[in-house]
């Protein structure tokens, strides 16, 4: 008789009905809604270009391309679903996304993916701030506090400097003063560096933090602010320390996405990163007319683990990289 | 030199940091959002002992430490430099007195220690946890008081001072804790 047990799943059976349950949960959450749910191709012929995301890549699905590549997220096809007037859509989506298996990462995740047509940022936060309540709830657990704050108060309020008006070279002075070692960070590395190893560490673990205004640096598929020419409409809600969920008032002018995602290109170039193809077809749903509107990505597997007071997402998930 | 990427980091991984060789205690890996990743060491410096914290942006390349430990047996001292040797070479390694340290006060000649080499020369020297040293200078104590309650020093016979038990003579063998530097019991002999 084999003695080998690597066969067996790595989270207790409990735990996989604790995360079909907050599925079914969530299913009805949106179908009270009318949001309707869809489903989009895991495997693409145009990839995310990113350049902090790494995308696996595979044997090409149509005969012209060398190859093809695993969402890092379903967010391309839904955008082709509301160009074509689809109205208000969910997905709870597979996604992938390379890169070491830590507390918080597996290479392959769970993201619930959703957009609101008309809906703002403001509007589309409060939608999220609802769910989280929602699901605590039914996880017998309180409602918790929410603070919301911009990007800029979060650094004036716990570093005191302003990210909007701070020199490159006095960032780069107070990430070293900070423990930073290593070459120049560009301007977008040091703020993230400041954020994740000096910000996150204060923050308040029983509070939620929607974190909205980003640097427009960071704004990948997000509109450009109204007042403000160097911020973004993004957010991000963050529990416990985790980021829980990134969303956006998503942009809808093609020539301005297009360029992103050329710029995306160059900057790999220049960081010897692979250059990715554009998904071109995204560009032209949205050259026809991508409605208003606002969406946003929750990690499930994370957000399980906060409903259950767990510390690594590895605790809620049966099948990870290192038994799949 | 060979050199290590931030993703072979782990604990008890040697680098070398500021030129000089440091021992990794903490790895954490910290992703804020979308942005770039970056990992957040814990280290020790080897030569000075120091611990200090230090952010790396993931993906970055660091010298690797040629750091040893090795078992080896204390000789002796010129009065300058000490002297150690593999008992299995038989090669002998000069340490400074500042590799050796606060070590020195738990070694007697042919006792085993662990020694680390950096670049093939000792860089620090640690004792054995438990050693056993004569006691060569007490004030007598009270005969048949055994409870153990009071305490008194005791010089021994490599020069350190532990507190012992009363009751515990001139001339008797005792066990001592290294790492803590206490007392555990006398060695009947």
């Amino acid at each position: 008789m084999s003695k080998n047990t690597d066969w067996q799943i790595s989270s207790p059976l409990q735990v996989i009905q604790q995360r079909a349950f907050l599925l079914a949960e969530i299913r009805s959450y949106f179908a009270d809604k009318k949001v309707m749910e869809v489903e989009t191709p895991v495997l693409s012929s145009a990839s995310n270009t990113d350049l902090q995301i790494e995308v696996f890549n595979t044997q090409a699905l149509v005969a012209h391309n060398k190859s093809s590549f695993l969402r890092t997220s379903p967010e391309f096809f839904h955008k082709r679903l509301l160009a074509s007037g689809s109205g208000d859509i969910f997905e709870l989506a597979k996604v992938f996304r390379l890169g070491e298996s830590t507390r918080l990462h597996n290479p392959e995740f769970t993201l619930l993916e959703w957009y609101r047509l008309n809906f703002d940022m403001k509007h589309l936060m409060q939608e999220v701030v609802e769910l989280i309540q929602l699901l605590r709830g039914q996880f017998g657990l309180n409602e918790m506090p929410v603070s919301v704050i911009s990007y800029q108060e979060l650094f004036s309020n716990h570093l005191n400097f302003d990210p909007f008006d701070v020199s490159d070279e006095h960032l780069s002075r107070l990430a070293q003063d900070a423990g930073y070692h290593g070459p120049l960070l560009s301007r977008t590395a040091a703020l993230d560096f400041m954020f994740g190893v000096q910000i996150e560490p204060l923050l308040n673990d029983e509070v939620g933090y929607l974190i909205h205004d980003f640097p427009i640096e960071q704004a990948a598929l997000a509109k450009p602010h109204q007042l403000y020419a160097d911020r973004c409409l993004r957010f991000e809600f963050l529990w416990g320390g985790v980021e829980l969920a990134n969303g956006y008032q998503e942009l809808t002018d093609a020539d301005e996405q297009l360029r992103r995602f050329e710029d995306d290109n160059l900057n790999r170039k220049l960081m010897d990163k692979p250059v990715l193809p554009i998904d071109t077809r995204l560009i032209a749903a949205m050259a026809n007319g991508l409605p208003e509107c606002s969406g946003v990505a929750l990690g499930i597997d994370r957000l399980l683990m906060c409903l259950l007071n767990k510390q690594s997402i590895s605790e809620v998930m049966p099948f990870q990289a290192s038994n799949s | 030199m060979s050199v290590y990427n931030t993703s072979q980091f782990k604990n008890g991984l040697k680098i070398i940091f500021n030129g000089d060789p440091h021992n990794i205690v903490d790895n954490q890996e910290v992703k804020p959002g979308k942005g770039q990743a970056f990992n957040r060491v814990k280290m020790k410096n080897l030569i000075t002992g120091r611990s200090i914290e230090k952010t790396f942006k993931s993906g970055e390349k660091v010298d690797a430490a040629d750091v040893m430990e090795m078992s080896m047996q204390y000789l002796y001292t010129d009065g300058e430099f000490y002297h150690f040797m593999d008992p299995d070479s038989y090669e002998q390694y000069e340490a400074s007195p500042e590799a050796v340290a606060d070590c020195i006060k738990w070694l007697k000649e042919e006792d085993i220690c662990t020694v680390i080499l950096w670049d093939n020369s000792p860089i620090s020297v640690e004792p054995a946890n438990f050693v056993e040293l004569k006691i060569t200078e007490t004030d007598p104590g009270l005969r048949g008081d055994t409870s153990g309650g009071g305490g008194k020093p005791a010089t021994l016979e490599t020069g350190a001072v532990v507190q012992v038990p009363l009751f515990v003579p001139e001339g008797e063998i005792i066990k001592v804790d290294t790492r803590s530097g206490e007392y555990v019991g006398r060695v009947k002999k």
